[in-house]
């Protein structure tokens, strides 16, 4: 096995890989990598990723989102959990853990249960995960919303033990009961239940308050209306320990689409309008909004070729999101700068993942990724490695394609191929 | 002609006239002893439901049987949600059959788009959630237009629960296509977010609208919409936008009376008002044949 690289050509200078770090001088017996006209990127981390093991392996398996998310550029990810059973324990967090291992395309990383079940009734074991071999520190019920205040206030209390995060799905329920896309003109007119923006920013908003009162750490999700962005704005200047993502969809697609009532458009939180996608990539460009999340949401053919009610939402974006985080944010200066804090830098450390983000410099883990701005390429059955292939941008052309990727020095993607 | 008629929105001026032109005569074939036209002989024609309505079912059946085409009813109720069948493998089953056209009555909005999609024959959607029922906007229209002469400036109410009205939504686009003015009243509750943007007036206030009108149209208010507080009460409800006698006498002399059926008696139309002369709903019932006959006619018409 060799774990010797040279990546010469890159923007950023010759890289020299030794034993899994980034090394200042050349090593010996090193293969070589021409990097000439590629970006070269530390390894992606996903802070919001579903791969459905356990439960739904029909869908996805902790292998093959490993494998998508390698091919996207990740070098790590972390795994929601809702899962069937839930990840709300030290045995199933363990469990994704040792899957994520097994598998060896990227780092696994389980986020536990804020609630027993997901239920929203009463906390799950946050100690036993975070002193289980997985290391929990963030916590999610997303899917559902910690909707109950003072359960919330407890679970923003509790994690400070252990320097853990609650990531809020901002969904006030009863807002929201049979919504099926974003309330305003276009769901009128489709006459499909709409799910308005008050009902994230209302949560957003009682959320960074009680984050701000008992001064603990709290992470939005897939944050999607302009409004909440002006809300987070406003916590932050007061100095808030208040973080949140975007999904790349959020950043590019608009409700609009919705008028071909295909599913694949449907997602949770629904797509918003022209508006609030400006104000997203404005809230992202000026810092408000920290990370870019996949929110990876796997589902079978028979989950969403059917009416767009029963559908499930959720959309894969493992494999396409840096194509389509370039694409949203063109124009933004230094971009690569940017992508690299958005996309690795940032969600590393919002999750506690010492071996991820660190960089590309000597004595950092060698995560890498390497861009190529010049290729195109159209999603679709045979180009994705993610086992379900509910993606709104198959047949669409997209330019920028990973073609390498390696996590602490072994390649796992190599020329756009899996290496496992 | 027409495709699909998935949406009132997608008939043009020009369609949706020719559409009532045709109608008209096939009222004519349905004042005759033999009721039947040979036009549609050898084609197939499913009526596909999801949800019970046996009014539009029946409906459709006659004005198909009209056109001596082969009817299939397909009863499928809640197969979808039950994990029964899917729609798509409902729509591969029809395509092998060789359904010609297909009306789909179905609880989830989008249902008959997502039908087009996956079959070769024409879709009539015939109820779609709280989306839309053109059929229904068409047979509305052209009971104005029997009535009333004309629907270029009608003056037409639509009243009531207009948020999970499928029969308002479609009203609302074909009436503005035909150049009618639009006014919706109800209860703030009871009106989509971004109705602003409709072309339409809307008022909450029916007193103040009554007088100026020629087309009242009443909507179903469904009863449970009274435990999720859309109002406070049936009681409320009926005397801020019932229709019963004296408010009807609020309306000028020439003006009509319509309801989509079925009606609840009593909440939001009172007995004395439904049985009244101005009253067109059984008209509407009659309207309705003639023009599905028309729709089912200029889709699948002649071409042999
Ligand atoms: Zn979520």
């Amino acid at each position: 096995m060799t774990s010797s690289w040279i990546v010469s050509g890159t923007q950023v200078g010759d890289l020299f890989v030794r034993d899994g770090v980034f090394v200042d001088s050349e090593p010996a017996d090193a293969q070589r990598i021409d990097a000439t006209g590629l970006i070269a990127l530390p390894g992606l981390v996903d802070l919001h990723t579903h791969l459905r093991e356990p439960g739904r392996e029909d869908a996805e398996t902790v292998e093959t989102g490993s494998r998508a998310a390698a091919l996207g550029g990740y070098t790590a990810v972390c795994a929601m959990a809702n899962t069937d059973p839930v990840a709300d324990t030290a045995g199933v967090v363990e469990q994704v853990w040792r899957l994520g291992k097994d598998a060896g395309l990227v780092d696994v990383q389980p986020i536990g249960a804020v609630t027993v079940g997901l239920a929203g009734e009463r906390l799950a074991e946050l100690g036993a995960m975070a002193t289980s071999a997985a290391d929990v520190r963030v916590f999610s019920d997303d899917g559902h919303c910690v909707h109950d205040p003072v359960l919330m206030r407890r679970a923003l209390e509790y994690v400070k033990a252990f320097d853990g995060v609650i990531a809020q799905h901002a969904e006030e329920p009863r807002l929201t009961a049979g919504a099926q896309m974003n309330e305003g003109d276009t769901s009128a007119r489709l006459g499909l239940a709409g799910w308005p923006a008050v009902a994230e920013e209302a949560i957003i908003a009682r959320d960074v308050l009680l984050a701000g009162h008992v001064n603990s750490r709290l992470h939005i999700c897939h944050v999607s209306t302009a409004g909440s962005v002006e809300l987070i704005r406003w916590a932050k200047s007061k100095g808030w320990r208040v973080t949140a993502e975007v999904t790349p969809h959020h950043l590019l697609l608009t409700d609009e689409l919705v008028g071909s009532y295909d599913p694949v458009f449907k997602v949770n939180p629904p797509l918003r309008t022209e508006a609030d996608v400006l104000a997203l990539r404005e809230g992202l460009r000026d810092g408000t909004i920290d990370i870019v999340a996949t929110d990876h949401a796997p589902h079978t053919v028979e989950d969403k070729e059917c009416e767009w009610a029963y559908a499930r939402p959720g959309m894969v974006g493992l494999e396409t999101a840096l194509s389509i985080v370039v694409e949203a944010m063109a124009g933004t200066d230094d971009i690569w700068g940017r992508v690299t804090d958005w996309m690795s830098v940032t969600p590393a450390r919002i999750a506690g993942l010492s071996q991820q983000g660190q960089g590309l410099r000597p004595g950092a883990p060698a995560n890498l990724t390497l861009f190529d701005p010049s290729l195109t390429w159209t999603p679709g059955p045979s180009e994705l490695m993610s086992r379900s292939h509910n993606t709104p941008y198959a047949g669409r052309e997209l330019s920028g394609r990973v073609v390498a990727t390696f996590l602490r020095g072994e390649p796992t993607v190599l020329d756009g191929k899996a290496q496992k | 002609m027409i495709d699909h008629l998935l949406s009132a929105s997608d008939l043009d001026r020009e369609t949706a006239t020719l559409v009532l032109d045709t109608a008209g005569e096939m009222a004519a074939v349905s004042g005759r002893e033999v009721k039947k036209l040979p036009t549609l002989r050898g084609r197939t024609v499913v009526n596909l439901f999801y949800e019970d309505s046996t009014r539009t079912r029946i409906s459709f059946e006659a004005a198909a049987k009209r056109l001596s085409a082969d009817v299939i009813n397909f009863a499928a109720k809640g197969s979808s949600v039950s994990k029964g069948e899917s729609l798509k493998d409902t729509a591969l089953t029809l395509q092998a059959m060789g359904a010609d056209a297909v009306v789909i009555r179905h609880s989830a909005s989008g249902a008959a788009h997502r039908l087009s999609g996956w079959i070769d024959g024409s879709v009539v959607n015939a109820g779609d959630g709280t989306h839309e029922h053109p059929t229904q906007a068409l047979l509305d229209a052209y009971t104005m237009r029997s009535r009333l002469g004309r629907l270029e400036g009608l003056r037409v109410a639509l009243v009531g629960d207009v948020l999970h009205s499928r029969v308002a939504r479609s009203n609302v686009w074909l009436l503005n296509t035909l150049g009618a003015e639009v006014t919706l009243v109800a209860p703030p509750t009871l009106l989509p977010v971004g109705v602003e943007n409709w072309p339409v007036q809307v008022s909450y206030d029916l007193d103040a609208v009554l007088p100026k009108l020629d087309v009242v149209m009443m909507l179903r208010v469904q009863r449970e919409r009274m435990s999720a507080s859309f109002f406070p009460s049936v009681r409320e409800y009926s005397r801020r936008y019932g229709l019963d006698v004296v408010r009807m006498g609020l309306l000028p002399e020439h003006a009509i009376v319509m309801h989509p059926g079925p009606m609840i008696r009593g909440m939001e139309i009172s007995p004395e008002v439904a049985d009244s002369a101005r009253s067109t709903i059984v008209e509407q019932v009659a309207n309705g044949v003639s023009v599905r006959m028309a729709v089912l006619y200029l889709m699948l018409g002649g071409i042999a």
